[in-house]
């Protein structure tokens, strides 16, 4: 089942002023239901407003954007939309504005005017869910809570409306690694557990190549990549041209063909490439069939490790 | 979405006007609002209009963005026009009806009260439309400085401003990024009556206010941190400097005053006479 589909979509801002910018040009794409789509793109490629399109926080100007069936461009069911995409904006620890974790967190339930034993549950899960034990933070104030926890807390905020898309922007922007790698497990959880389609905004590479089972990659406001993260990455021409950066696994592996060791230029994540070294090591350097079997390996979010070393 | 949005009134131009310094503009500003005052002939009028429209041109600013700022006062000006019309009771009557009469005194009282207004609102606007905020800011520290012997703070009053100002843009920026988060979360800030709408507020205001104090914070850090502390012999970046053609915009303004002077005590309504003949 198709969770997003987007048509057609393109967006200008201050329009019929000297100001006029084109953010988003005829912008086309569908997620099936359970895809985690890695958004990149540089800063001003039109990622923010894309995702904002998602739950209609802009207004349409050309284009349709329907989300499980609920059509952005129809004001009746506006609200309904923003309860099935929970967004989750850049540093949203700066959003918590109640005096408890659990009042902040029952924000999003009480506007979806849900009765107050269903609001007590949703709290309850979420905060479960993100790791904020329920009898230890509920009755904290969120100000007073480390970097990490406000992050989790406000999280949790959008958790508890139960959305079935969930979309991050920059989730890890400003946290240290160890915040970073709870975070991204955190959202493999919320994946699992609550949110089965997942849209996630990085710049972070590795992040994307360890999570992402896709890769949407804006540039200009256009689409200039969709694919699998082997397919986009591994296409290192397209990707040059698309100005993607590359995961720390592959550009280790270019390094290394320059000196002669030749490694499947698939390899996106630190696991694979370990295993392919290796397999290179074993004598098998020149077949590439080993970078496909760990893949599996690859998803229990240990390859970001690799990356924050860098 | 409001990158370019420009705070206050400030026409972006590159021109005469827009180079004279803060002080001098400001100073020229006061004495024109005082000089309109003093102007009470349709000759003293005709060559303020002149005068405006002379500045306009030079400062490369469309029509439109004066005239906008006659619009915030139009209510005023008209208030006054009706009050004037109807209870200045010297001179011919030439309408009457019951207890209402308008005179010819009355007329002439009206046109220039209106012709006043609205040339003070132009000529006063001109400061902010080419001046921008921080050079306000600037000028307006530079102005007070002989507070100083008074023990007035001026050099911290002309810092708390200018941060104000250069955060005015920033902290609009935020609240659309924290009503945008909040919106996500089901708010509606559009719907039901003034105490939910006002109640309906706080989940921004809260983290807004929140955030401004952590700024607030850092940017003191930031400041110490590069020394910063307001003594007295602070130097500058943009160090003010009076041109030649500060010079001659000051010459100009002060040949207009005494202009106004002369020709409303030396030569009182003799102007006027000359053009108008009879009509006046």
């Amino acid at each position: 089942m198709l969770a997003i589909e987007v048509k057609n979509l393109s967006y200008t801002y201050s329009r019929k002023t000297p100001y006029e910018k084109r953010a988003l040009d005829n912008v086309c794409f569908a997620v099936e239901e359970g895809e985690f789509v890695g958004l990149i793109g540089c800063t001003g490629s039109g990622k923010s407003t894309l995702i904002q399109h998602l739950n209609g926080l802009v207004k349409l100007q050309e284009g349709e954007v329907t989300v499980k069936g609920l059509k952005a461009s129809d004001k009746n069911s506006l609200r309904q939309l923003r309860f099935t995409v929970g967004m989750v904006f850049q540093y949203p620890e700066y959003q918590l504005f109640e005096d408890t974790v659990a009042k902040d967190i029952a924000f999003g339930p009480k506007n979806m005017k849900l009765d107050k034993a269903e609001i007590d549950r949703r709290v309850r899960r979420a905060m479960e869910v993100v790791g904020l034990p329920y009898d230890e933070f509920a009755s904290r104030s969120p100000f007073e809570l480390s970097g990490g926890e406000k992050r989790r807390a406000a999280i949790a905020g959008v958790i508890a409306m139960e959305p079935s898309v969930l979309v991050l922007d920059e989730p890890v922007a400003g946290l240290d690694p160890a915040g970073r790698k709870e975070i991204l497990d955190l959202i493999v959880r919320l994946k699992e557990q609550v949110s089965p389609t997942v849209v996630m905004v990085s710049h972070y590479m590795d992040d994307i190549a360890a999570l992402a089972t896709r890769i949407i990659a804006l540039r200009d406001g256009k689409v200039v990549a969709d694919g699998s993260p082997k397919d986009v990455f591994g296409d290192r021409e397209k990707a040059r041209e698309a100005g993607i950066d590359l995961p720390f696994a592959a550009r280790i592996a270019d390094r290394l063909a320059e000196r002669g060791i030749a490694l499947d230029k698939r390899i996106i994540t630190p696991v694979e490439l370990a295993d392919a070294l290796a397999a290179y090591r074993d004598g098998k350097g020149a077949e590439t069939d080993g970078a496909s079997d760990a893949k599996d390996g690859a998803d229990d979010g240990s390859a970001t490790e690799g990356g924050s070393g860098v | 979405m409001f990158k370019d949005i420009s705070f206050g009134q400030y026409y972006p131009a590159d021109s005469v006007i827009h180079r004279l310094d803060p002080r001098i503009k400001m100073l020229l500003t006061v004495l024109f609002i005082v000089g309109i005052f003093f102007v009470d002939s349709y000759f003293g009028f005709m060559v303020t209009a002149a005068l405006l429209l002379v500045v306009i041109l030079l400062a490369k600013l469309p029509m439109m963005s004066v005239l906008k700022s006659v619009r915030a006062i139009i209510f005023i000006v008209i208030f006054a026009a009706v009050i004037n019309l109807f209870f200045i009771k010297s001179g011919e009557v030439l309408w009457s009806w019951k207890s209402l009469q308008i005179t010819d005194n009355g007329v002439h009282t009206t046109i220039k009260i209106t012709l006043r207004l609205i040339l003070l609102i132009c000529g006063a606007s001109l400061l902010p439309l080419t001046t921008t905020p921080v050079a306000i800011a600037d000028g307006t520290e530079s102005l007070l400085k002989p507070l100083k012997y008074i023990k007035v703070p001026v050099h911290d009053i002309a810092m708390i401003m200018s941060i104000a100002l250069r955060f005015i843009p920033t902290l609009f920026e935020e609240t659309n990024k924290i009503i945008a988060a909040q919106k996500a979360r089901g708010a509606s800030f559009d719907t039901g009556g003034l105490i939910a709408r006002a109640k309906a507020m706080l989940p921004v205001l809260i983290p807004l206010f929140v955030n401004s104090f952590r700024r607030a914070d850092e940017l003191a850090f930031a400041m110490d941190a590069r020394c910063y502390n307001a003594t007295e012999n602070r130097t500058k970046m943009k160090v003010m400097k009076i041109d030649w053609a500060d010079v001659v915009a000051f010459f100009v303004m002060a040949a207009y005053f005494a202009g106004v002077l002369v020709e409303r005590y030396a030569f009182t309504g003799i102007m006027d006479g000359l053009i108008f003949g009879g009509l006046v």
